[in-house]
């Protein structure tokens, strides 16, 4: 697999290290429902069969996080955006990535 | 090999006068099972063999029954023999594809004591107990009796040869290319595709399994151009190699295609030499990635299932051609050719050309073909319609019995049986994305179907069989692959070539063969054996392989599978596409794990890391010991030490009562600037950060999201908006990456900016009582470093010999200490000006044991405490963590699993015998408990003979240890078989109050 990073160019797979989900924010520690809230972000996860926003890291490149668009059946990669753009776009995302 | 045996030229009854792509003014001497034959430069061994009128190559699997070369090419079933000698010595080699080289030894498989009598061919009178499901039945009979009995006698009778014990000499190596075009096979069609690309100007990368280029217009006999098809090849493999955008992989199979256009190959760049020249790898891995990929792999011929199909001298009718095109042999002098399609029919004229005879053409087909009419009136042949029902001879074939479709038959004498039953197009690339395969009815074979991205096929992998078609799809797909990656098309004509005929009727197996039928040659899986599989229910074809083993061979059944897919569909009376489909897996050939492995055996593993005082310690005699990828001293041996426990011990107290400096630049090195870094800092770490001053330095824990422990260390805050922190040797890297994380995806509106700086500074520890005397006559005067002036946690940009340095009042032995750190390029010069300075204080150098002891006498944690199970509360740590703000870990470690005051948490331990050895690992059970899972109390984490207290020390988590101080538990330790009483103590076992940090 290539990932084409928005810094780096199109890469082999063996520089970056896979996160997880993308679609899931950090809750407010401050919430009074926040441990189920954080026990949702940790540990709950989809797992669809179909396009997945997941986190990748550049480690052996340029150290970005990176937001990657992956069809999980096919591998086929649709976007990849540097994760700060993503997260400073604001917007909660919902699980199901749209 | 016998000298005697090595003159003269030797005579090869099967070699022709002239033809073929071998060199004959040189001559190659090579052995079979130790007798002594010659070849020549061009030879593969099988087509030396053959030359040689060797035609018993091994013996089967399961059956022992003789076997000899049914192919030319890498599909070979039977051939397989061990090659080279010694640490080189090979199992499972394809003689078809291993090329002569003088010197080369070769020896059949699985025969004993010998090829031509082999008592294990006994097994054939056995045959009913190793019928389909014979594995999987065997391990029904009593369990007991299979490690003594079974295991060992089949490995006896089955064994596929012997891999070497010794260690591979040769050395492999991985390499990565990049093409706009990558065109897999270089037959007509490959070329082809490659010649139209590389006229774009595009970057081609053209690979082939073979030595030589050319596929089938060097084994059949063809014009293409208006030239003889092998020059035509040299014309085009010319223009290829002037090319400077165009590399030509010869030797080289492109085993699997993967993601992102992305396709693995392996060069066989030296097995062609007796040894590999030096700086020459033996073999080469390629990782190509291409914009646009052309397979033109081609196919590989089908054989006939009839009686005794095994037999050597029943051989493939194209491999038939190309012994006799490529390498000037002739595998047969009566030759009975049997086939279902024209292009089998043609061998004919290849034989009657090298001056073999022909005693029949049997063609299955009801009818002749007018292809097959005209041939037979050109040549004279007899044409019998009818099939081969069986093969005979009992070693080597030395006749056909042949059944007209009237129902006559008929017993003719030959020595080769050359059959061709169709062509598979090899399209095994086109399914490892899993893309899967379509039923061509006309073809009788199956097609590529949804291809991978980027992927185009040509030529016969693509069902193009005839040659015209082949060139044709060849220039279209080398040209279409170019402009689609971004060049100008440049028009190609289709050269003319010599018209062919493809038809075919299908023909899977014969009725009532003479003999067993073979299917799979290589498992030996017959077509009784499908029956079978289909009698006890196993219908589908992935049930059917596993029930039969067909297809499981090295060979992965390419001259097998559709054969028997067919079988079965005659069988249950379904069609071929309902009954099912052959799908493959990579590797398409066996790839070595030397290969796989290149440069990455033995210490060049992985990278070793050399801490800058690395040639200094070196030069001390220092014992090394590796964490992590480091290399860092365990301890520095002094003449007349009897052991490591006495140079440790001398080195703790060396520092407990004067200096001692240690290499503690493994450490992580992390350097955080910007406005918001306080921020950030506070949210990363569990304790409060946010009130340290500049100039001072704190401890702190960080933790996991889930509330675990991550790492430990220090920060300090150089300015405003500048802290420098380090983490564990283990974490380094890991905690950058969720520095990094955080930044830039949790928290992207702070403002702050994460380096790492761990190679950058070389930094020591140097710690004791004399540490500040030392280093008052090596950082240069204008600095104060009194107690006043750089107290306890001071931390300061100071310089030593005007060289910019840093140094931090910290200490992990609870002495009074410091780390001192310079770039790194001056961290030799600085153990060196470190270790001078501190003779007269009597310095010493300690390494990774001693700084443990001491960690341990301190009751601080380190790598086995920080495990990735425990909290903050579990190892003493509880009152750090900030209850007011926010920070990764905050709320999951308050889960009432994680805040359980049942769970083991961190205390220290002594022998209740102080001359006992404590052992970490070892589970803590009461007093008078039995030591059962259930009674489990928590475990022994670190140990140390502790110089300070004269005894061993342990720490350990202890189901509500502080509040069990005094008490006494046993360390069980059942696998070294330990069973100590002892007492739990207080954690810190040197300087409770801790005043000798602060001097
Ligand atoms: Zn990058």
């Amino acid at each position: 697999m290539r990932i084409a990073c928005p810094h780096c160019g199109e890469r082999s797979l063996d520089e970056f290290l896979y996160s997880g989900d993308a679609t899931v924010r950090r809750p407010d520690f401050a919430s009074p429902t926040a441990m189920d809230e954080f026990i949702a972000y940790t540990f709950e996860r989809t797992n669809p069969a179909g396009p997945h926003r997941e986190l990748w890291y550049h480690a052996a490149g340029c150290h970005a996080w990176l937001v990657v668009t992956r069809n999980v059946a096919t591998h086929a990669i649709s976007s990849v955006e540097p994760a700060r753009d993503v997260a400073l776009a604001g917007k909660p995302e919902t699980k199901d990535g749209a | 090999m016998a000298t005697a045996d090595r003159r003269g030229n030797g005579r090869q009854p099967n070699r022709l006068e002239t033809g073929g792509l071998i060199d004959r003014s040189l001559t190659l001497h090579f052995t079979f099972d130790g007798k002594t034959y010659v070849g020549h430069p061009g030879d593969t061994l099988a087509s030396a063999l053959l030359a040689n009128g060797v035609r018993l190559t091994g013996r089967s699997f399961k059956y022992h029954r003789p076997r000899g070369i049914l192919s030319a090419g890498s599909e070979e079933p039977n051939a397989l023999v061990e090659l080279r000698a010694g640490a080189r010595r090979e199992p499972n080699t394809k003689a078809t594809v291993a090329e002569l080289f003088d010197g080369l030894a070769a020896a059949s498989q699985n025969r004993w004591p010998s090829l031509a009598f082999d008592l294990m061919s006994v097994n054939s009178l056995l045959s009913p107990i190793f019928v389909a499901g014979f594995y999987y039945k065997t391990f029904m009979w009593p369990a007991a009796l299979w490690e003594k009995l079974y295991e060992p006698l089949i490995r006896r009778a089955a064994g596929l040869g012997r891999a070497s014990d010794d260690s591979d000499p040769d050395t492999y190596e991985k390499a990565t290319a990049f093409a706009d075009v990558l065109v897999i096979g270089a037959g007509p069609t490959g070329l082809a595709a490659a010649q139209a690309a590389a006229r774009t100007s595009a970057r081609v990368i053209l690979v082939d399994e073979n030595a030589a280029l050319g596929g089938r217009a060097i084994d059949d006999v063809a014009e293409i151009g208006g030239n003889p098809s092998h020059e035509w090849v040299k014309i085009v493999e010319a223009e290829l190699d002037r090319n400077p955008e165009v590399r030509v992989l010869r030797r080289t199979t492109a085993f699997g295609c993967y993601d992102g256009s992305t396709y693995g190959a392996v060069e066989r760049v030296s097995d062609h030499l007796a040894r590999p020249g030096p700086g020459v790898p033996r073999q080469r891995l390629w990782r190509l990635v291409a914009k646009q990929v052309v397979l033109a792999t081609g196919a590989t011929e089908r054989p006939l299932v009839f009686g005794n199909n095994d037999r050597p001298g029943v051989m493939l009718a194209g491999a038939v051609r190309t012994y006799i095109n490529r390498f000037g042999v002739v595998p047969g002098r009566r030759v009975v050719v049997f086939t279902n399609n024209d292009y089998g029919a043609t061998t004919v004229t290849d034989l009657t050309n090298a001056g073999a005879e022909v005693v029949a053409l049997v063609d299955s087909r009801p009818q002749p073909t007018a292809e097959v009419q005209r041939l037979a009136d050109t040549t004279g042949v007899r044409l019998i319609s009818g099939v081969v029902t069986g093969a005979l001879g009992r070693q080597t074939v030395s006749g056909a019995r042949i059944r007209a479709h009237g129902g006559d038959t008929v017993e003719l004498t030959c020595d080769l049986i050359a059959v061709s039953g169709g062509w598979n197009p090899n399209i095994q690339l086109t399914t490892h994305l899993g893309g899967r395969p379509v039923w061509d009815d006309r073809l009788c074979a199956f097609l590529p179907g949804a291809l991978p991205p980027r992927m185009s096929v040509a030529g016969a992998a693509a069902g193009d069989l005839i040659l015209d078609k082949s060139l044709a799809g060849g220039i279209a797909a080398g040209s279409a692959a170019a402009t689609e990656s971004g060049h100008k098309a440049v028009a190609v004509p289709v050269p003319a070539s010599t018209a062919e005929s493809d038809a075919i009727t299908p023909l899977w197996r014969v009725a009532e063969p003479d003999g067993k039928a073979f299917v799979d040659q290589q498992n030996d899986v017959t077509a009784k054996d499908i029956e079978l599989a289909e009698r006890e229910g196993f219908r589908a074809v992935e049930h059917l392989k596993r029930y039969t083993t067909l297809g499981m061979a090295t060979d992965q059944g390419r001259t097998a599978n559709v054969n028997a897919l067919a079988i079965m569909a005659e069988i249950t009376g379904r069609s071929i596409p309902e009954t099912g489909c052959t799908v493959a897996r990579p590797p398409y050939t066996p790839v070595a794990l030397g290969a796989l492995a290149g440069h990455h055996r033995a210490k060049s593993f992985k990278p070793t890391r050399l801490p800058p005082s690395y040639r200094w310690a070196k030069e001390q005699g220092a014992v090394f010991v590796e964490t992590g990828l480091w290399l860092r001293p365990s301890y520095f041996p002094r003449p007349g030490e009897r052991d490591w426990l006495e140079t440790v011990s001398r080195e703790v107290t060396t520092v407990r009562n004067a200096v001692g400096i240690c290499d503690v630049s493994t450490l992580g090195k992390v350097d955080i600037q910007g406005p918001d870094a306080a921020t950030f800092l506070d949210r990363i770490y569990m304790n409060g950060l946010k009130t340290l001053a500049v100039g001072k330095a704190r401890y702190g824990g960080m933790l996991r999201e889930d509330g675990i422990l991550m790492d430990d260390g220090t920060v300090a805050r150089f300015g405003e908006s500048h802290y420098f922190i380090t983490t564990t040797t283990a974490n380094a890297v890991k905690v950058v990456q969720h520095m990094e994380y955080c930044a830039q995806w949790l928290w992207p509106e702070l403002d702050v900016q994460i380096v790492s700086a761990t190679e950058q500074w070389a930094q020591y520890a140097v710690a004791g009582p004399k540490s500040r005397a030392l280093l008052q006559k090596v950082v240069d005067p204008t600095f104060d470093i009194s107690d006043a002036g750089f107290p306890y946690l001071g931390i300061g940009e100071i310089t030593v010999g005007g060289i910019k340095a840093r140094l931090f009042r910290l200490s992990f032995s609870g002495e009074r200490a410091y780390e001192i750190g310079v770039p790194a390029r001056y961290g030799d010069a600085l153990i060196r000006r470190l270790m001078e300075a501190g003779a007269e204080f009597g310095v010493c150098a300690y390494g990774t044991e001693a700084l443990g002891v001491m960690r341990i006498e301190k009751g601080h944690i380190s790598g086995p405490e920080l495990n990735g199970t425990t909290t903050p509360r579990d190892v003493g740590l509880g009152g750090m963590v900030s209850t007011k703000k926010d920070f990764v870990g905050h709320v999951l470690g308050k889960r009432p699993g994680l805040v359980d005051p049942d769970r083991p948490a961190l205390i220290g331990f002594r022998p209740v015998d102080r001359s006992a050895r404590l052992r970490s690992g070892a589970h803590f059970i009461a007093r008078n408990a039995t030591p059962t899972a259930e009674n489990d109390e928590g475990y022994m984490t670190s140990v140390a003979y502790s110089p300070s207290n004269g005894h061993w020390i342990g720490l350990g988590l202890l189901k509500r240890g502080p509040e069990r101080i005094g008490e006494i538990v046993r360390a069980v330790d059942p696998v070294r078989g330990a069973d100590t009483l002892v007492e739990v103590v207080s954690p810190v076992f040197v300087d409770p109050e801790g005043g000798r940090v602060r001097g």
